[in-house]
């Protein structure tokens, strides 16, 4: 019987099995970022155990709230930077050089297909469209994982999911991920790693795989795993020049994390996507979806194009090309930022800046900013907001606060028209 | 091993995610003792006052299906330990939430749908309460001078975090 990219990672890290199902394995990657990390390093001190299991592995950014807003937001990177600096974490992102976390350690080229990766954040299932078993954790699995370099997992079960088909034009990966949460349900894959198949898949760029797996965590999954393939072999190509001969050679080498195809799955789902409309959420649950031929026409306050699902440069190019030459509604304002400094840059070069910025967004720096409420961007009590983050939970964005969830190209859309609005038609 | 119980909290309903638990804006705090005040205080349920006695008098909380899902936020396991609720039953929880409560030796305990239908058959008496073995994974409630019952399945390894006291300190001994 053949094993799947989950149980060979598992098989591969593991350093113990205390008890039947549970696997406690080895971590190539801890990151942390200035929320859930504070907490871990204070109790790591207040036990005398102010230490970490290898420099090298750790990385760490200051990203939910930056610059900081208040004395306790200061503190918080305060603490991080201190305690990056004391144990001489070289990888440590800070103001000027930071963005948002899943998309800011993956352009560093931190991930590899077969590696475990954990962080004090449910989104780091995003790192799974590399072929990696990534997953979110509490403070307290990040301070074991801080100070000893593992972490336990019940055995994985796998759901894969065959996406079939070929997206039609103006549907991207967000309107994907969402259509699929929409099908399963907000715990259709809880305990389960949803593993993501098919030409829909082998089409996308690995700035799509991320969004596509940024959202497992989101019907439960565990991780969001995509097979590596040269699509993953060309995105880690500059980090990874000097380990292989070639590019084939790092495809061959890559392969091994594939699932075999005599392997067992929890339960395969096959979905032919070839008519999918672009999708939108309505609800406080993100299984609450609407093709947008049912929602357009909705009123929004506010439209927010960022994050750790949609602040990649190809999220910014869907939408500046949906922008250009257009205004903004005066009805709604809209705000734009690229989740790291090399996208904002890349975005300034291609003259993408200037077209959000002529349409009458505004753009912030990199971080999450309004995506939970944290930081810049907050609605007030009965605003909704058109946005490209992941969550629509009540007051998510700011207490009394809506969201609408949908793809950047949709939000562009929805910021030209003041309401909800098919980006078909402007492509 | 601890002993867990107390007064009921009981809240109707699937999905109620980490948001609604302890909502971002006090992340920022960096003490557990300073997320206190703010216990499910986004939280919209017909009846449910998070500021209430109900809420305040809890010890163990009741729910449905799908708990403590969204953020991985340990800060939702937190804001209920310095409420001293400990200990939360529903139908199923969000992974990392549940593995977030054992870490810090407290417990997530998973029931079906019928034997969670008969607790809350008990919501209505003012004087509900619970008490759970995590040793002999069985839980007695009672109220309006009735009692019963009901035994639960819970992971060997969750088990001995709660006996350990956590995660850490489990850690710590063996790795």
């Amino acid at each position: 019987m053949g094993k799947t990219t989950a149980e060979k990672i598992f098989a591969s890290h593991l350093v113990d099995e205390p008890f039947p199902g549970t696997k406690v394995l080895k971590l190539d990657v801890v990151m942390c970022h200035e929320i859930t990390t504070p907490i871990a390093i204070a109790d790591l001190m207040a036990r005398g155990k102010d230490r970490v299991f290898d420099t090298s592995r750790i990385k760490a950014v200051v990203d939910h709230v930056t610059p900081s807003k208040d004395t306790k937001t200061a503190t918080q990177a305060k603490m991080l930077r201190d305690w990056a600096r004391r144990h001489n974490i070289k990888d440590f992102f800070d103001i000027g050089a930071n963005g948002v976390c899943h998309a800011l350690f993956p352009e560093k080229g931190y991930i590899r297909p077969g590696y475990t990766v954990i962080m004090g954040d449910s989104h780091t299932c995003t790192h799974g469209a590399f072929g990696a078993f990534a997953a979110g954790i509490g403070t307290t699995d990040l301070e074991v994982g801080i100070l000893k370099g593992v972490c336990a997992f019940r055995e994985p079960k796998t759901i894969r999911f065959n996406l079939n088909g070929t997206l039609p034009k103006g549907v991207y990966a967000k309107d994907v991920i969402l259509y699929l949460i929409g099908q399963v349900g907000v715990n259709g894959a809880t305990d389960r790693v949803m593993e993501f198949r098919g030409p829909v898949v082998d089409a996308m760029t690995m700035e799509s795989r991320m969004t596509l797996s940024n959202m497992a965590i989101e019907a439960g999954g565990t991780s969001g795993i995509c097979m590596p393939d040269m699509v993953t072999v060309e995105y880690l190509w500059p980090f990874i020049q000097n380990d292989y001969a070639s590019k084939e050679a790092a495809l061959a080498d890559f392969a091994q994390w594939r699932s075999d195809d005599d392997a067992e799955y929890d339960k395969i789902i096959d979905f032919d996507l070839s008519n999918l409309e672009p999708t939108v959420t309505f609800g406080y649950k993100p299984d609450q979806v609407k093709p947008i031929s049912e929602i357009a026409g909705t009123p929004v306050d506010q439209v927010y194009l960022g994050s750790c699902t949609n602040g990649r440069l190809e999220d910014l190019r869907i939408a500046a090309r949906i922008l250009k030459g257009r205004k903004i509604d005066t009805s709604v304002r809209a705000i734009l930022s690229p989740a790291t400094p090399k996208i904002y840059q890349e975005a300034l070069h291609e003259g993408l800046i200037d077209i959000f910025m002529e349409a009458g967004f505004c753009v912030t720096n990199p971080t999450c900013g309004a995506c939970l409420g944290m930081s810049n961007g907050v609605l007030a009590e009965g605003e909704v907001c058109a946005s490209t983050t992941n969550r629509n939970f009540m007051g998510r964005m700011g207490k009394g606060g809506m969201v609408h969830l949908m793809s950047p190209a949709t939000s562009a859309a929805t910021a030209i028209e003041g309401k909800i609005a098919d980006p078909r038609k402007y492509l | 091993m601890k002993q867990f119980g107390g007064p009921v909290l009981f809240l109707d309903r699937s999905d109620i995610n980490t948001d609604e638990i302890i909502p971002a804006k006090y992340l920022t705090e960096i003490t557990k003792e300073d997320l206190k005040p703010y216990i499910l205080e986004d939280l919209k349920l017909p009846g449910f006052d998070p500021k209430g006695e109900k809420t305040s008098a809890a010890r163990v909380i009741v729910s449905r299906s799908n708990f403590g899902c969204g953020s991985s936020r340990e800060h939702a396991p937190w804001v209920f330990e310095v409420n001293d609720v400990t200990a939360v039953v529903a139908e199923s929880f969000a992974r990392i939430f549940r593995q977030n409560m054992f870490n810090c030796g407290m417990a997530a305990i998973e029931l079906p749908k019928e034997k969670i239908d008969a607790l809350f058959a008990y919501a209505g008496h003012a004087d509900v309460a619970m008490s759970l073995d995590i040793a002999a994974q069985s839980l007695t409630v009672s109220g309006g001078g009735k009692s019963e019952s009901f035994s639960f399945e819970i992971s060997p390894f969750d088990k001995a975090l709660v006996l350990a006291g956590g995660w850490v300190d489990y850690a710590d001994t063996k790795y």
